[in-house]
Formats: structure tokens, C-alpha cells, sequence
């Protein structure tokens, strides 16, 4: 059975130009299922709404039409049973690494005195044994971001949203990192929706592969992604490098292409207006 | 009124290192040296411009660097970080050099103000200033030692401290709430903030009049004076701070669906310490400049009083010596304002 469903859901705007009095659509439309423990990936060009996506799926807007079913019940506000990852991190900076942690486990109402352990164990899950007591001005880009994802993680929500939660880091570290969130999602079975523009970062950590297209966004297609080689252990470069891997890179490429050179058109007109 | 030059060097940064590393220690806090210079109540940097609410505020940035995008410090350090990598503070060797740091910078930060008390004892005596009007501060330094002794200088200090600090925590406490509520409802921030703006700006001492009229030349209005003078850069600072609270932290905490009032309580307020306490700072230096301008005008105690008063009476070297007097306080206060706000503000990211 199907954790998510997007059932043609579509958000509008009002748009700032009040003379003009235009609705500005971010989402036509949106039909997408995603089954439980999946890890899915929603890639598209900036500004086709794929934050809107995680936005209406994390419950922090409505959609203006169309509906949006978690475990068959309409999504009506944000809840525990969702967790965000933040670009930016959103981390509390007076707190320490382990605070930050607690942070999430404090909604959920887990007493006092276990919320440390759990916290703990959950930074040693994203290799951070060590950086409890660290402030995040004291921790790179790559290591706040793997305590966002801890935070995420420690209450325990069935579904991790992820919006372009690699996109301010260095290619070493992302790479890192991208391994690191594999490794979790198939060690704690969670259904992973992960937002990005960047199409190798797609093919690499996705089952599937939605591609939107821009302004409005629709679904343009669903790619699902297996590597033989995955199986086999192979990751990093070994999956990177695979004739598999740059026929499914250049199929979404060539499924995007047309989408940016219209996207890159429509801003250009809008500029110009 | 035009005595920028009693500010040697309002901003030679050598941080004074309360903590024994200076990049830690470097908080946003160039300390508005609150001496005897009055310009500080006039254009103080950190409070907070005009709209609480739309401008950003020229007060420390109190959105941290996770909302600034990519970080300073990218991981390159980050593949599979190892804890036992962490640098490890290697305290023994360095402490002899912390302290030669602290010493040279403790020689540096005091040569200026020994400069002042040389040119000040030697210009009276070798007759560059009538030494009637300017007494050497040895003559200073006397006629305070006596005043002490015979118990006015105390006596005196005592009146003005229970005023100007009864005034200054009043007005904390009104302040900081009124802030916090204000600055939570937008609409309200923008409804209040003109006169905000415009109480804030009307010198404070320009309604002494107004409140001696209505409350009398007792303790009343002079307590009253310092709490007004002092709630208005407490109150801006607050409203700006929970204004300016990082949004990427509210939608997290929205996103976990945190009720209101836990949301003020987990993100608004701790994110809005510092900014509110750079208000409390400014106020605590206002709260003494108001009151010995108070006590000068229908007093019977206090060091502004001893001041004017001496000044009658000609005793000239009582006269600085209650200046010198008042100068102390505003710096030994302003300093334990300095030490609290840093010690709420050490997860701040070090200035860049």
C-alpha cells in the first residue's frame, strides 16, 4: 500500500503584482505515489516548485486543490510522523549538538532522563560520536547537517523530508554524506522524499527518480533506478562510473533539458517585463 | 555636549579577554564606553533602526550563520569525521604565552588613560590651565579620599546607585515583557512603532520638567526619569530581536508542530537573548547619564548633587572627584553588563 499520495494537487499563489492581479501557479496538478520505506527523489529546475512539494507534504501550507494522503489519511498539518531537513541546517546555534538532538525528542514528550541516551545514540548513528557538546558555529557544513538529520531521525517519524539538504556543501563531503543517508535509510527502513536540482545526486540515492517540470510544475515522469551493481556492494565512484549510471543520468538529463532552457526563458521574459 | 575626544579609543578592538581564547571571546560587544561622554545616548550603533519589525537592525545579527548558506568552515574535515581528530587543546605550553598577551594588552588598554592622569597632574602645575579650575589629580585624588572618609562620598553614592539601579530594574522588567509580546505581534510592532520611535527619540532629560511637574522634585520623578530613559532602548532592542528571529528555526519548529507559546519558549526567547540584552547594556549606561543630570536639578543627595553642588561652593576638586566618581560606577557596571551579555552569547558565532 502506498505511504504518500499526491492526488492532483495543485497550489497557487497570489502573485505581488497586485495591477496585474495573476495567480502564480506552483504546482499543476501533482499526482505521485510513494510506497512505504521508499526512498524517492523529486529533481527539477529552481523555481518548479519542488519546495512548495515539501511544503505541502510536511503540512506546513495547503494545497489549493487536490489532496495529499499519508497512510491514507488527507495531510491537514504538520506532525511527528513527518520529519524535515532543512538546507540550512536549522540548527538551535546556544545549543550543543546533543541540545540540538534533544530538541526533537522534547515535542514528542520522551522523559527527561532517556532523551539523552536516545540522543546519543542517534549522533553516533550519523558518525558523531565525540561532538556532543560542540555549538554548531563549532562543526563544519557537513557535520550540522548530519546533526539535522540525527534531530530528524531521533523522534522517529515514518517519513524523512529532505529539501536540498546537501546543496550548501562541498562535492567531498555531499558524496560522503550521500552514502551516509543510504546506509541509514536502509538501516532504519524509513520513506525518504528527497528534494534536489542536481541529477547525479538523483540517479545516486533514488529508487525512483520524479521528475518536475517547471512553472507551472507537473510530474513529467517517473524514473525508477536499480543498479545491478548495487547488490554487489558497489558504491561511491564504482556506481558512479557505471555505464548503468550515465544511461540513467542521461536520461533524466534529456527529460530536464527542455525543462531549463524554459525555465531559463520564462525568467528572462520576466526580467525583462 | 561635544567631548568625543573624552573617548581615546572608543573602538581599539584588543578584546579584554575574560576567556583565555580571544576568538572565543570575541563578542559583539564594543563596549559604548559610558565614562563621561554623553554622545552614547544619542547614536549608540546597536540599537536597533527606525521599524523594529521590517528593518533588519544594525544590532549584532541575531539570524546565526546557519540561515547565511554555505558555512565558513566547509567540511573538509568532514569525511567520516573521527572524534579523536578533534584538536585537542594543548593548554600547558600556550598558558605562558596567554599571559604575556593578557600583559601586553592590559599595558596597552591602560596607557592611554595613564597618559590622561600624567597630562592632567603635570598641565595645572606647570601653568598650561588655571589649576583653580583644573586641579592636579593629586588634589583630586585627596579631596575623594577625604570625601570618602568622612562618609559623603558613600553616602552620596548610595543615594544615586538606589535610584539609578531601581530605575534601570524597573525598567527591565516592564521592558522585556512589553518587547517580547510587542514584537510577537506584527501588527502590533508596526502599529506602536512610530511613537516608539518618537519616545525613543525625545531626549529624556527634555521632559524632566514634565515629570517634576507631575510627580513632584522627590524620589518619584527622578526613579521615574531613569525608567523611562532606560526602557526605550530595552523595549526597541526586545521588539527587534523576536522580530528578527531566525525564520528557517520557526518553520522547524512549526514543522514539528510546536504550540505558540513552546515555540517562544524553545526558539523566539533564546535567539533573542542577546540582541535584548545588548538593550539592557545601553540602558544600564543611560541610567546613570539621566540620573546625575536628575540630581542636579532639586536634589539634596546623590553625586549629581555633590557635583552642582561643589561647583557652588567652589570646591573644585570635590567637584572631579565626583565626576571621577561617576565615571567609575558607569565603567565597573557597564563591564558587569559586558560579562553577562558574553557569558549568554558564547554559542554566537565569533564575528567574522
Amino acid at each position: 500500500m502506498a505511504k504518500i499520495v499526491f492526488e492532483s494537487v495543485t497550489k497557487t499563489f497570489p502573485t505581488k503584482d497586485k495591477k496585474r492581479k495573476e495567480e502564480f501557479t506552483a504546482l499543476d496538478g501533482i499526482d505521485l505515489e510513494i510506497g512505504a520505506g521508499e526512498f524517492v527523489v523529486v529533481v527539477g529546475p529552481s523555481g518548479c516548485g519542488k519546495s512548495t512539494l515539501l511544503d505541502l507534504l510536511g503540512g506546513l501550507t495547503r494545497p489549493t486543490s487536490g489532496r495529499i494522503l499519508l497512510d491514507g489519511e488527507p495531510v491537514t498539518g504538520p506532525g511527528l510522523d513527518r520529519g524535515i531537513v532543512f538546507q540550512q541546517y536549522a540548527l538551535l546555534p546556544w545549543r550543543t549538538a546533543l541540545g540540538n538532538v534533544e530538541f526533537g525528542l522534547e515535542a514528542t514528550g520522551v522523559p527527561r532522563r532517556q532523551r539523552a541516551a536516545r540522543a546519543r545514540e542517534f549522533l553516533d548513528l550519523v558518525g558523531l560520536t565525540g561532538f556532543e557538546d560542540r555549538h554548531p558555529h563549532e562543526l563544519s557544513g557537513g557535520m550540522r547537517q548530519r546533526v539535522a538529520i540525527a534531530r530528524s531521525l531521533a523522534y522517529d517519524p515514518d517519513v524523512l523530508l529532505m529539501d536540498e539538504p546537501f546543496a550548501a556543501l562541498d562535492a567531498q563531503t555531499r558524496e560522503s554524506l550521500q552514502d551516509e543517508l543510504r546506509r541509514i535509510w536502509q538501516r532504519t527502513g524509513k520513506t525518504v522524499v528527497f528534494i534536489t536540482h542536481g541529477i547525479e545526486e538523483a540517479v545516486y540515492l533514488g529508487q525512483k527518480v520524479a521528475v518536475i517540470t517547471s512553472r507551472p510544475g507537473r510530474v513529467k515522469e517517473v524514473v525508477p533506478v536499480s543498479f545491478g551493481g548495487r547488490a554487489a556492494g558497489a558504491t561511491g565512484e564504482d556506481l558512479r562510473s557505471s555505464p548503468e549510471f550515465a544511461r540513467y543520468r542521461h536520461e533524466i538529463w534529456t527529460l530536464l533539458h527542455d525543462e531549463v532552457a524554459r525555465a531559463q526563458r520564462l525568467e528572462k521574459e520576466e526580467a525583462a517585463a | 555636549m561635544t567631548t568625543p575626544t573624552r573617548q581615546p579609543h572608543p573602538t581599539t578592538p584588543p578584546p579584554p579577554s575574560t576567556a583565555p581564547d580571544p576568538s572565543v571571546a570575541n563578542a559583539p560587544a564594543p563596549a559604548p564606553a559610558p565614562g563621561p561622554a554623553p554622545a552614547n545616548a544619542q547614536a549608540p550603533a546597536p540599537v536597533p533602526s527606525p521599524l523594529p519589525v521590517a528593518a533588519p537592525g544594525p544590532a549584532p545579527d541575531p539570524v546565526p550563520a546557519s540561515a547565511a548558506g554555505p558555512a565558513p568552515v566547509s567540511g573538509t574535515d568532514d569525511p567520516l569525521p573521527r572524534p579523536e581528530s578533534a584538536p585537542a587543546p594543548v593548554r600547558a605550553p600556550r598558558r605562558v604565552a596567554v599571559v604575556g598577551r593578557w600583559l601586553r594588552a592590559g599595558l596597552l588598554r591602560s596607557a592611554a588613560i595613564l597618559l590622561l592622569l600624567a597630562v592632567w597632574e603635570t598641565a595645572p602645575r606647570a601653568g598650561l590651565v588655571d589649576a583653580t579650575f583644573l586641579p592636579p589629580v593629586s588634589e583630586v585624588a585627596r579631596a575623594w579620599w577625604d570625601l570618602l572618609g568622612d562618609g559623603q562620598l558613600g553616602e552620596h553614592t548610595r543615594a544615586s546607585l538606589t535610584r539609578s539601579f531601581g530605575g534601570f530594574a524597573i525598567a527591565v522588567v516592564i521592558a522585556v515583557p512589553l518587547g517580547l509580546l510587542i514584537g510577537w505581534y506584527r501588527p502590533v510592532a508596526a502599529f506602536l512603532g512610530p511613537l516608539l520611535e518618537l519616545f525613543r527619540n525625545t531626549a529624556a532629560l527634555a521632559l524632566l520638567p514634565v515629570f517634576v511637574l507631575l510627580l513632584g522634585i522627590g524620589e518619584t520623578s527622578k526613579v521615574s526619569i531613569v525608567v523611562y530613559a532606560c526602557v526605550w532602548p530595552i523595549l526597541l532592542n526586545t521588539i527587534s530581536a523576536v522580530g528578527n528571529a531566525d525564520p528557517t528555526l520557526v518553520r522547524l519548529a512549526r514543522s514539528m508542530d510546536l504550540s505558540t507559546p513552546r515555540l517562544f519558549q524553545k526558539v523566539i526567547l533564546p535567539s533573542a537573548v542577546p540582541v535584548i540584552f545588548t538593550g539592557i547594556r545601553l540602558a544600564g549606561a543611560v541610567s546613570i547619564l539621566v540620573l546625575v543630570a536628575a540630581e542636579m536639578i532639586g536634589a539634596k543627595a546623590g553625586l549629581g548633587y555633590l557635583i552642582n553642588a561643589s561647583q557652588f561652593n567652589f570646591a573644585i576638586p570635590q567637584m572631579y572627584a565626583g565626576i571621577v566618581t561617576i565615571s567609575a560606577i558607569g565603567v565597573a557596571f557597564n563591564q558587569v553588563l559586558v560579562t553577562i551579555e558574553r557569558r549568554l552569547s558564547l554559542w554566537r558565532v565569533p564575528a567574522a
